[in-house]
């Protein structure tokens, strides 16, 4: 089973972040940057997949030239090869989508896994844009993948308001990584070293004959209004009797 | 032409979903800037009784699918059902609510229209005469204005920051709306759904929530603290990414970046520390109550009110003393 899943290169979501001071971004500079955790899980299903069922994992990223560490690391988790499409600047949800529809295109694989959300615009749209250009059934926030008998499609548990809900997508097909899919592997040391001799290709959005332009724009980006300092209360009955008479909510 | 919007309508059990209903006002919003008018779609196969239902809404049209390839919700039908009705309706804007199904069949619809799509959107504003849509990023850590560049937009409404449209006299007109799904044809087959049934209030839309956290030490502690407060309250129960993956508590139940997005009157948070992904869903409370053993916990930061104690010393007298004022 040949399996394709996508890599973004993220800041670390424990970080906190800055407006750059034109409001046209956040700062970059000095920035620790990781796998989008939930592709993260994504590339931990493929390898789960191919250890289970045999084939080969290819991950595919987009972003700037030192993303290149970031598909490194997901080689280092046991991926087979890498495709990096090198961009400047932001690469909104749609082109993102664009670049790995046309990777789909020519690598054939017979599954797709994708994360739920890149954890930077937090959009959640690259997968089912994908799915829809292709033509491809899809299953989002998937907490357990397994592999029908035939090979022909996969059952996958979805985690949505009210419950978990059950699909089979016909492959090929996209699902996306939700947290509790699995837990991602560490790399261990031997298999550092011996990811830096894996194939990495690295191409770009005019060798794929896409256009990178955002069909959204990035206007501006600031820092939330704050919530008002609130109090700590001595005990029990200050707490209620300020909800009852202060805040009025009980 | 394409100045009108079209809202699509997420059902359960045949009935109006609540928080759909945020959505119908953005999209009367969205309708009034554009000088259009709304329409709303009810995708299912037997709508009639919610096509009915949404007449109370004030929107101009009520589509109805009906369609026996839509009896589950699966992303490639509604997007179809939800294309078919743009085009009906001549949407030039097209939204739902950013539920998980929202989320999910909303950017193929873009897709297909090849039009960008707005994700989560917590507000509308004029930034030099364009249309931007304000939206959390980074799990809230930061507000993003985008414009969508192309001449159809697509939007998904963060329930929590817009008012649900009210219900008044029954208005507009109901319309049929042939879809043609093939069923058989569809990629995506739907085999189950497990729903978590519960008597409680639904989390999205309870007016209290106790939400519990690792220092709740496990499943039957959490029982005693979390659930025990909220049904002497008559709230909703909530919990952290941390205790869902630990098994302790149902998926649904998580509030956050990843989870849902809660803005109740009164948000108490009990043994949880505060993490940037949890506040992330429910950082838009009225009244926030955070109890913490440990005093420089995060939670405190954003906490209308703090008790730094043990919980489950807190928990029964609490409840006491909240009999007292009821
Ligand atoms: C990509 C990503 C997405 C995520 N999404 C989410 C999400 O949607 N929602 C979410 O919640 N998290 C999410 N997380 C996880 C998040 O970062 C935190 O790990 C998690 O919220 C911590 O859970 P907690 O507060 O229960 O546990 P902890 O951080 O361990 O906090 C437990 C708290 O309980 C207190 N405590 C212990 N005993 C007692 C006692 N007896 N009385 C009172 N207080 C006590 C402790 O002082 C401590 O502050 C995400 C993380 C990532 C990386
Ligand atoms: N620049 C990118 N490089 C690699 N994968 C991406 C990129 N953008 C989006 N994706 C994939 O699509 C998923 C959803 O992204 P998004 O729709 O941007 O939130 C991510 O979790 C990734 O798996």
């Amino acid at each position: 089973m040949k399996i394709l899943c996508t890599a973004k290169r993220v800041p670390d979501p424990e970080i906190k972040l800055r407006v750059a001071g034109d409001g046209s971004g956040y700062v970059k500079d000095g920035v620790k940057w990781v796998v989008n955790p939930f592709d993260e899980i994504a590339v931990e299903e493929s390898l789960r997949l191919k250890e289970k069922h045999g084939g080969e994992v290819v991950v595919v990223s987009i972003g700037p030239a030192d993303a290149a560490q970031q598909v490194r690391q997901c080689l280092a988790m046991g991926a087979d090869r890498g495709v990096l499409v090198k961009a400047d600047g932001e690469v909104d949800s749609d082109a993102a989508a664009r670049a790995i529809v046309k990777i789909i295109q020519e690598e054939k694989p017979d599954l797709v896994i994708m994360g739920k959300q890149a954890v930077d615009y937090d959009s959640s749209q690259a997968a089912a844009i994908a799915a829809e250009l292709l033509g491809w059934g899809q299953a989002a926030y998937a907490s357990k993948v397994v592999v029908a008998d035939d090979g022909k499609s996969v059952r996958v548990t979805r985690e949505v308001d009210g419950g978990l809900e059950t699909v089979d997508v016909v492959l090929p097909g996209i699902v996306t990584a939700d947290l509790r899919l699995n837990e991602p592997r560490y790399a261990s040391l031997p298999s550092i070293m011996k990811a830096k001799k894996k194939p990495l290709k690295e191409t770009t959005f005019a060798e794929l004959g896409v256009d990178a332009a955002p069909k959204v724009k990035s206007l501006k980006i600031a820092e939330p209004p704050a919530r008002k300092a609130g109090q700590l209360v001595p005990d029990v009955p200050t707490l209620v009797k300020k909800l009852h008479d202060e805040a009025k909510v009980i | 032409m394409s100045k009108n919007v079209l809202v699509v309508i997420e059902l359960k059990g045949g009935a109006v979903r609540k928080t759909s209903l945020p959505a119908v006002t953005f999209a009367k919003q969205a309708a009034q800037k554009l000088g259009g008018q709304v329409h709303a779609l009810v995708c299912g196969d037997n709508v009639s009784a919610a096509a009915e239902e949404m007449k109370k809404y004030g929107v101009a049209v009520v589509w109805a699918a009906n369609s026996p390839a839509l009896k589950n919700y699966l992303p490639d039908a509604f997007a179809k059902a939800t294309l078919k009705a743009a085009e009906a309706a001549g949407a030039g804007v097209i939204c739902a609510s950013a539920t998980a199904q929202g989320r999910d069949y909303l950017p193929r619809v873009a897709a297909s229209l090849g039009a960008g799509m707005a994700s989560d959107i917590i507000g509308v504003e004029d930034i030099g005469g364009k249309m931007a849509f304000k939206r959390p990023m980074f799990a809230g850590n930061l507000h993003q204005w985008v414009e969508v560049t192309t001449e159809k937009k697509v939007v998904s409404v963060r329930p929590t920051d817009f008012e649900g449209a009210a219900a008044g006299a029954p208005s507009g007109e109901v319309k049929s709306l042939d879809v043609g799904i093939d069923a058989g044809a569809l990629k995506t087959k739907f085999v189950e759904f497990a729903e978590v049934k519960s008597e409680r209030p639904e989390l999205t839309d309870a007016r209290i929530v106790i939400s519990g956290g690792r220092g709740t030490k496990g499943p039957e502690g959490y029982k005693e603290t979390v659930e025990v407060l909220a049904d002497a309250l008559g709230a909703a129960v909530g919990a952290t990414r941390a205790i869902v993956d630990a098994g302790w508590v149902p998926n649904d139940w998580q509030v956050g970046q990843t989870g849902k997005v809660v803005a109740p009157e009164l948000y108490i948070g009990l043994g949880l520390s505060g993490a940037i992904q949890h506040i992330a869903g429910m950082a838009g409370s009225k009244v926030i109550v955070a109890v913490n053993k440990d005093p420089d916990a995060p939670i405190f930061k954003i906490a209308d009110y703090g008790l730094v104690a043990d919980l489950f010393k807190v928990v029964p007298e609490l409840i006491a003393e909240i009999k007292k004022v009821q």
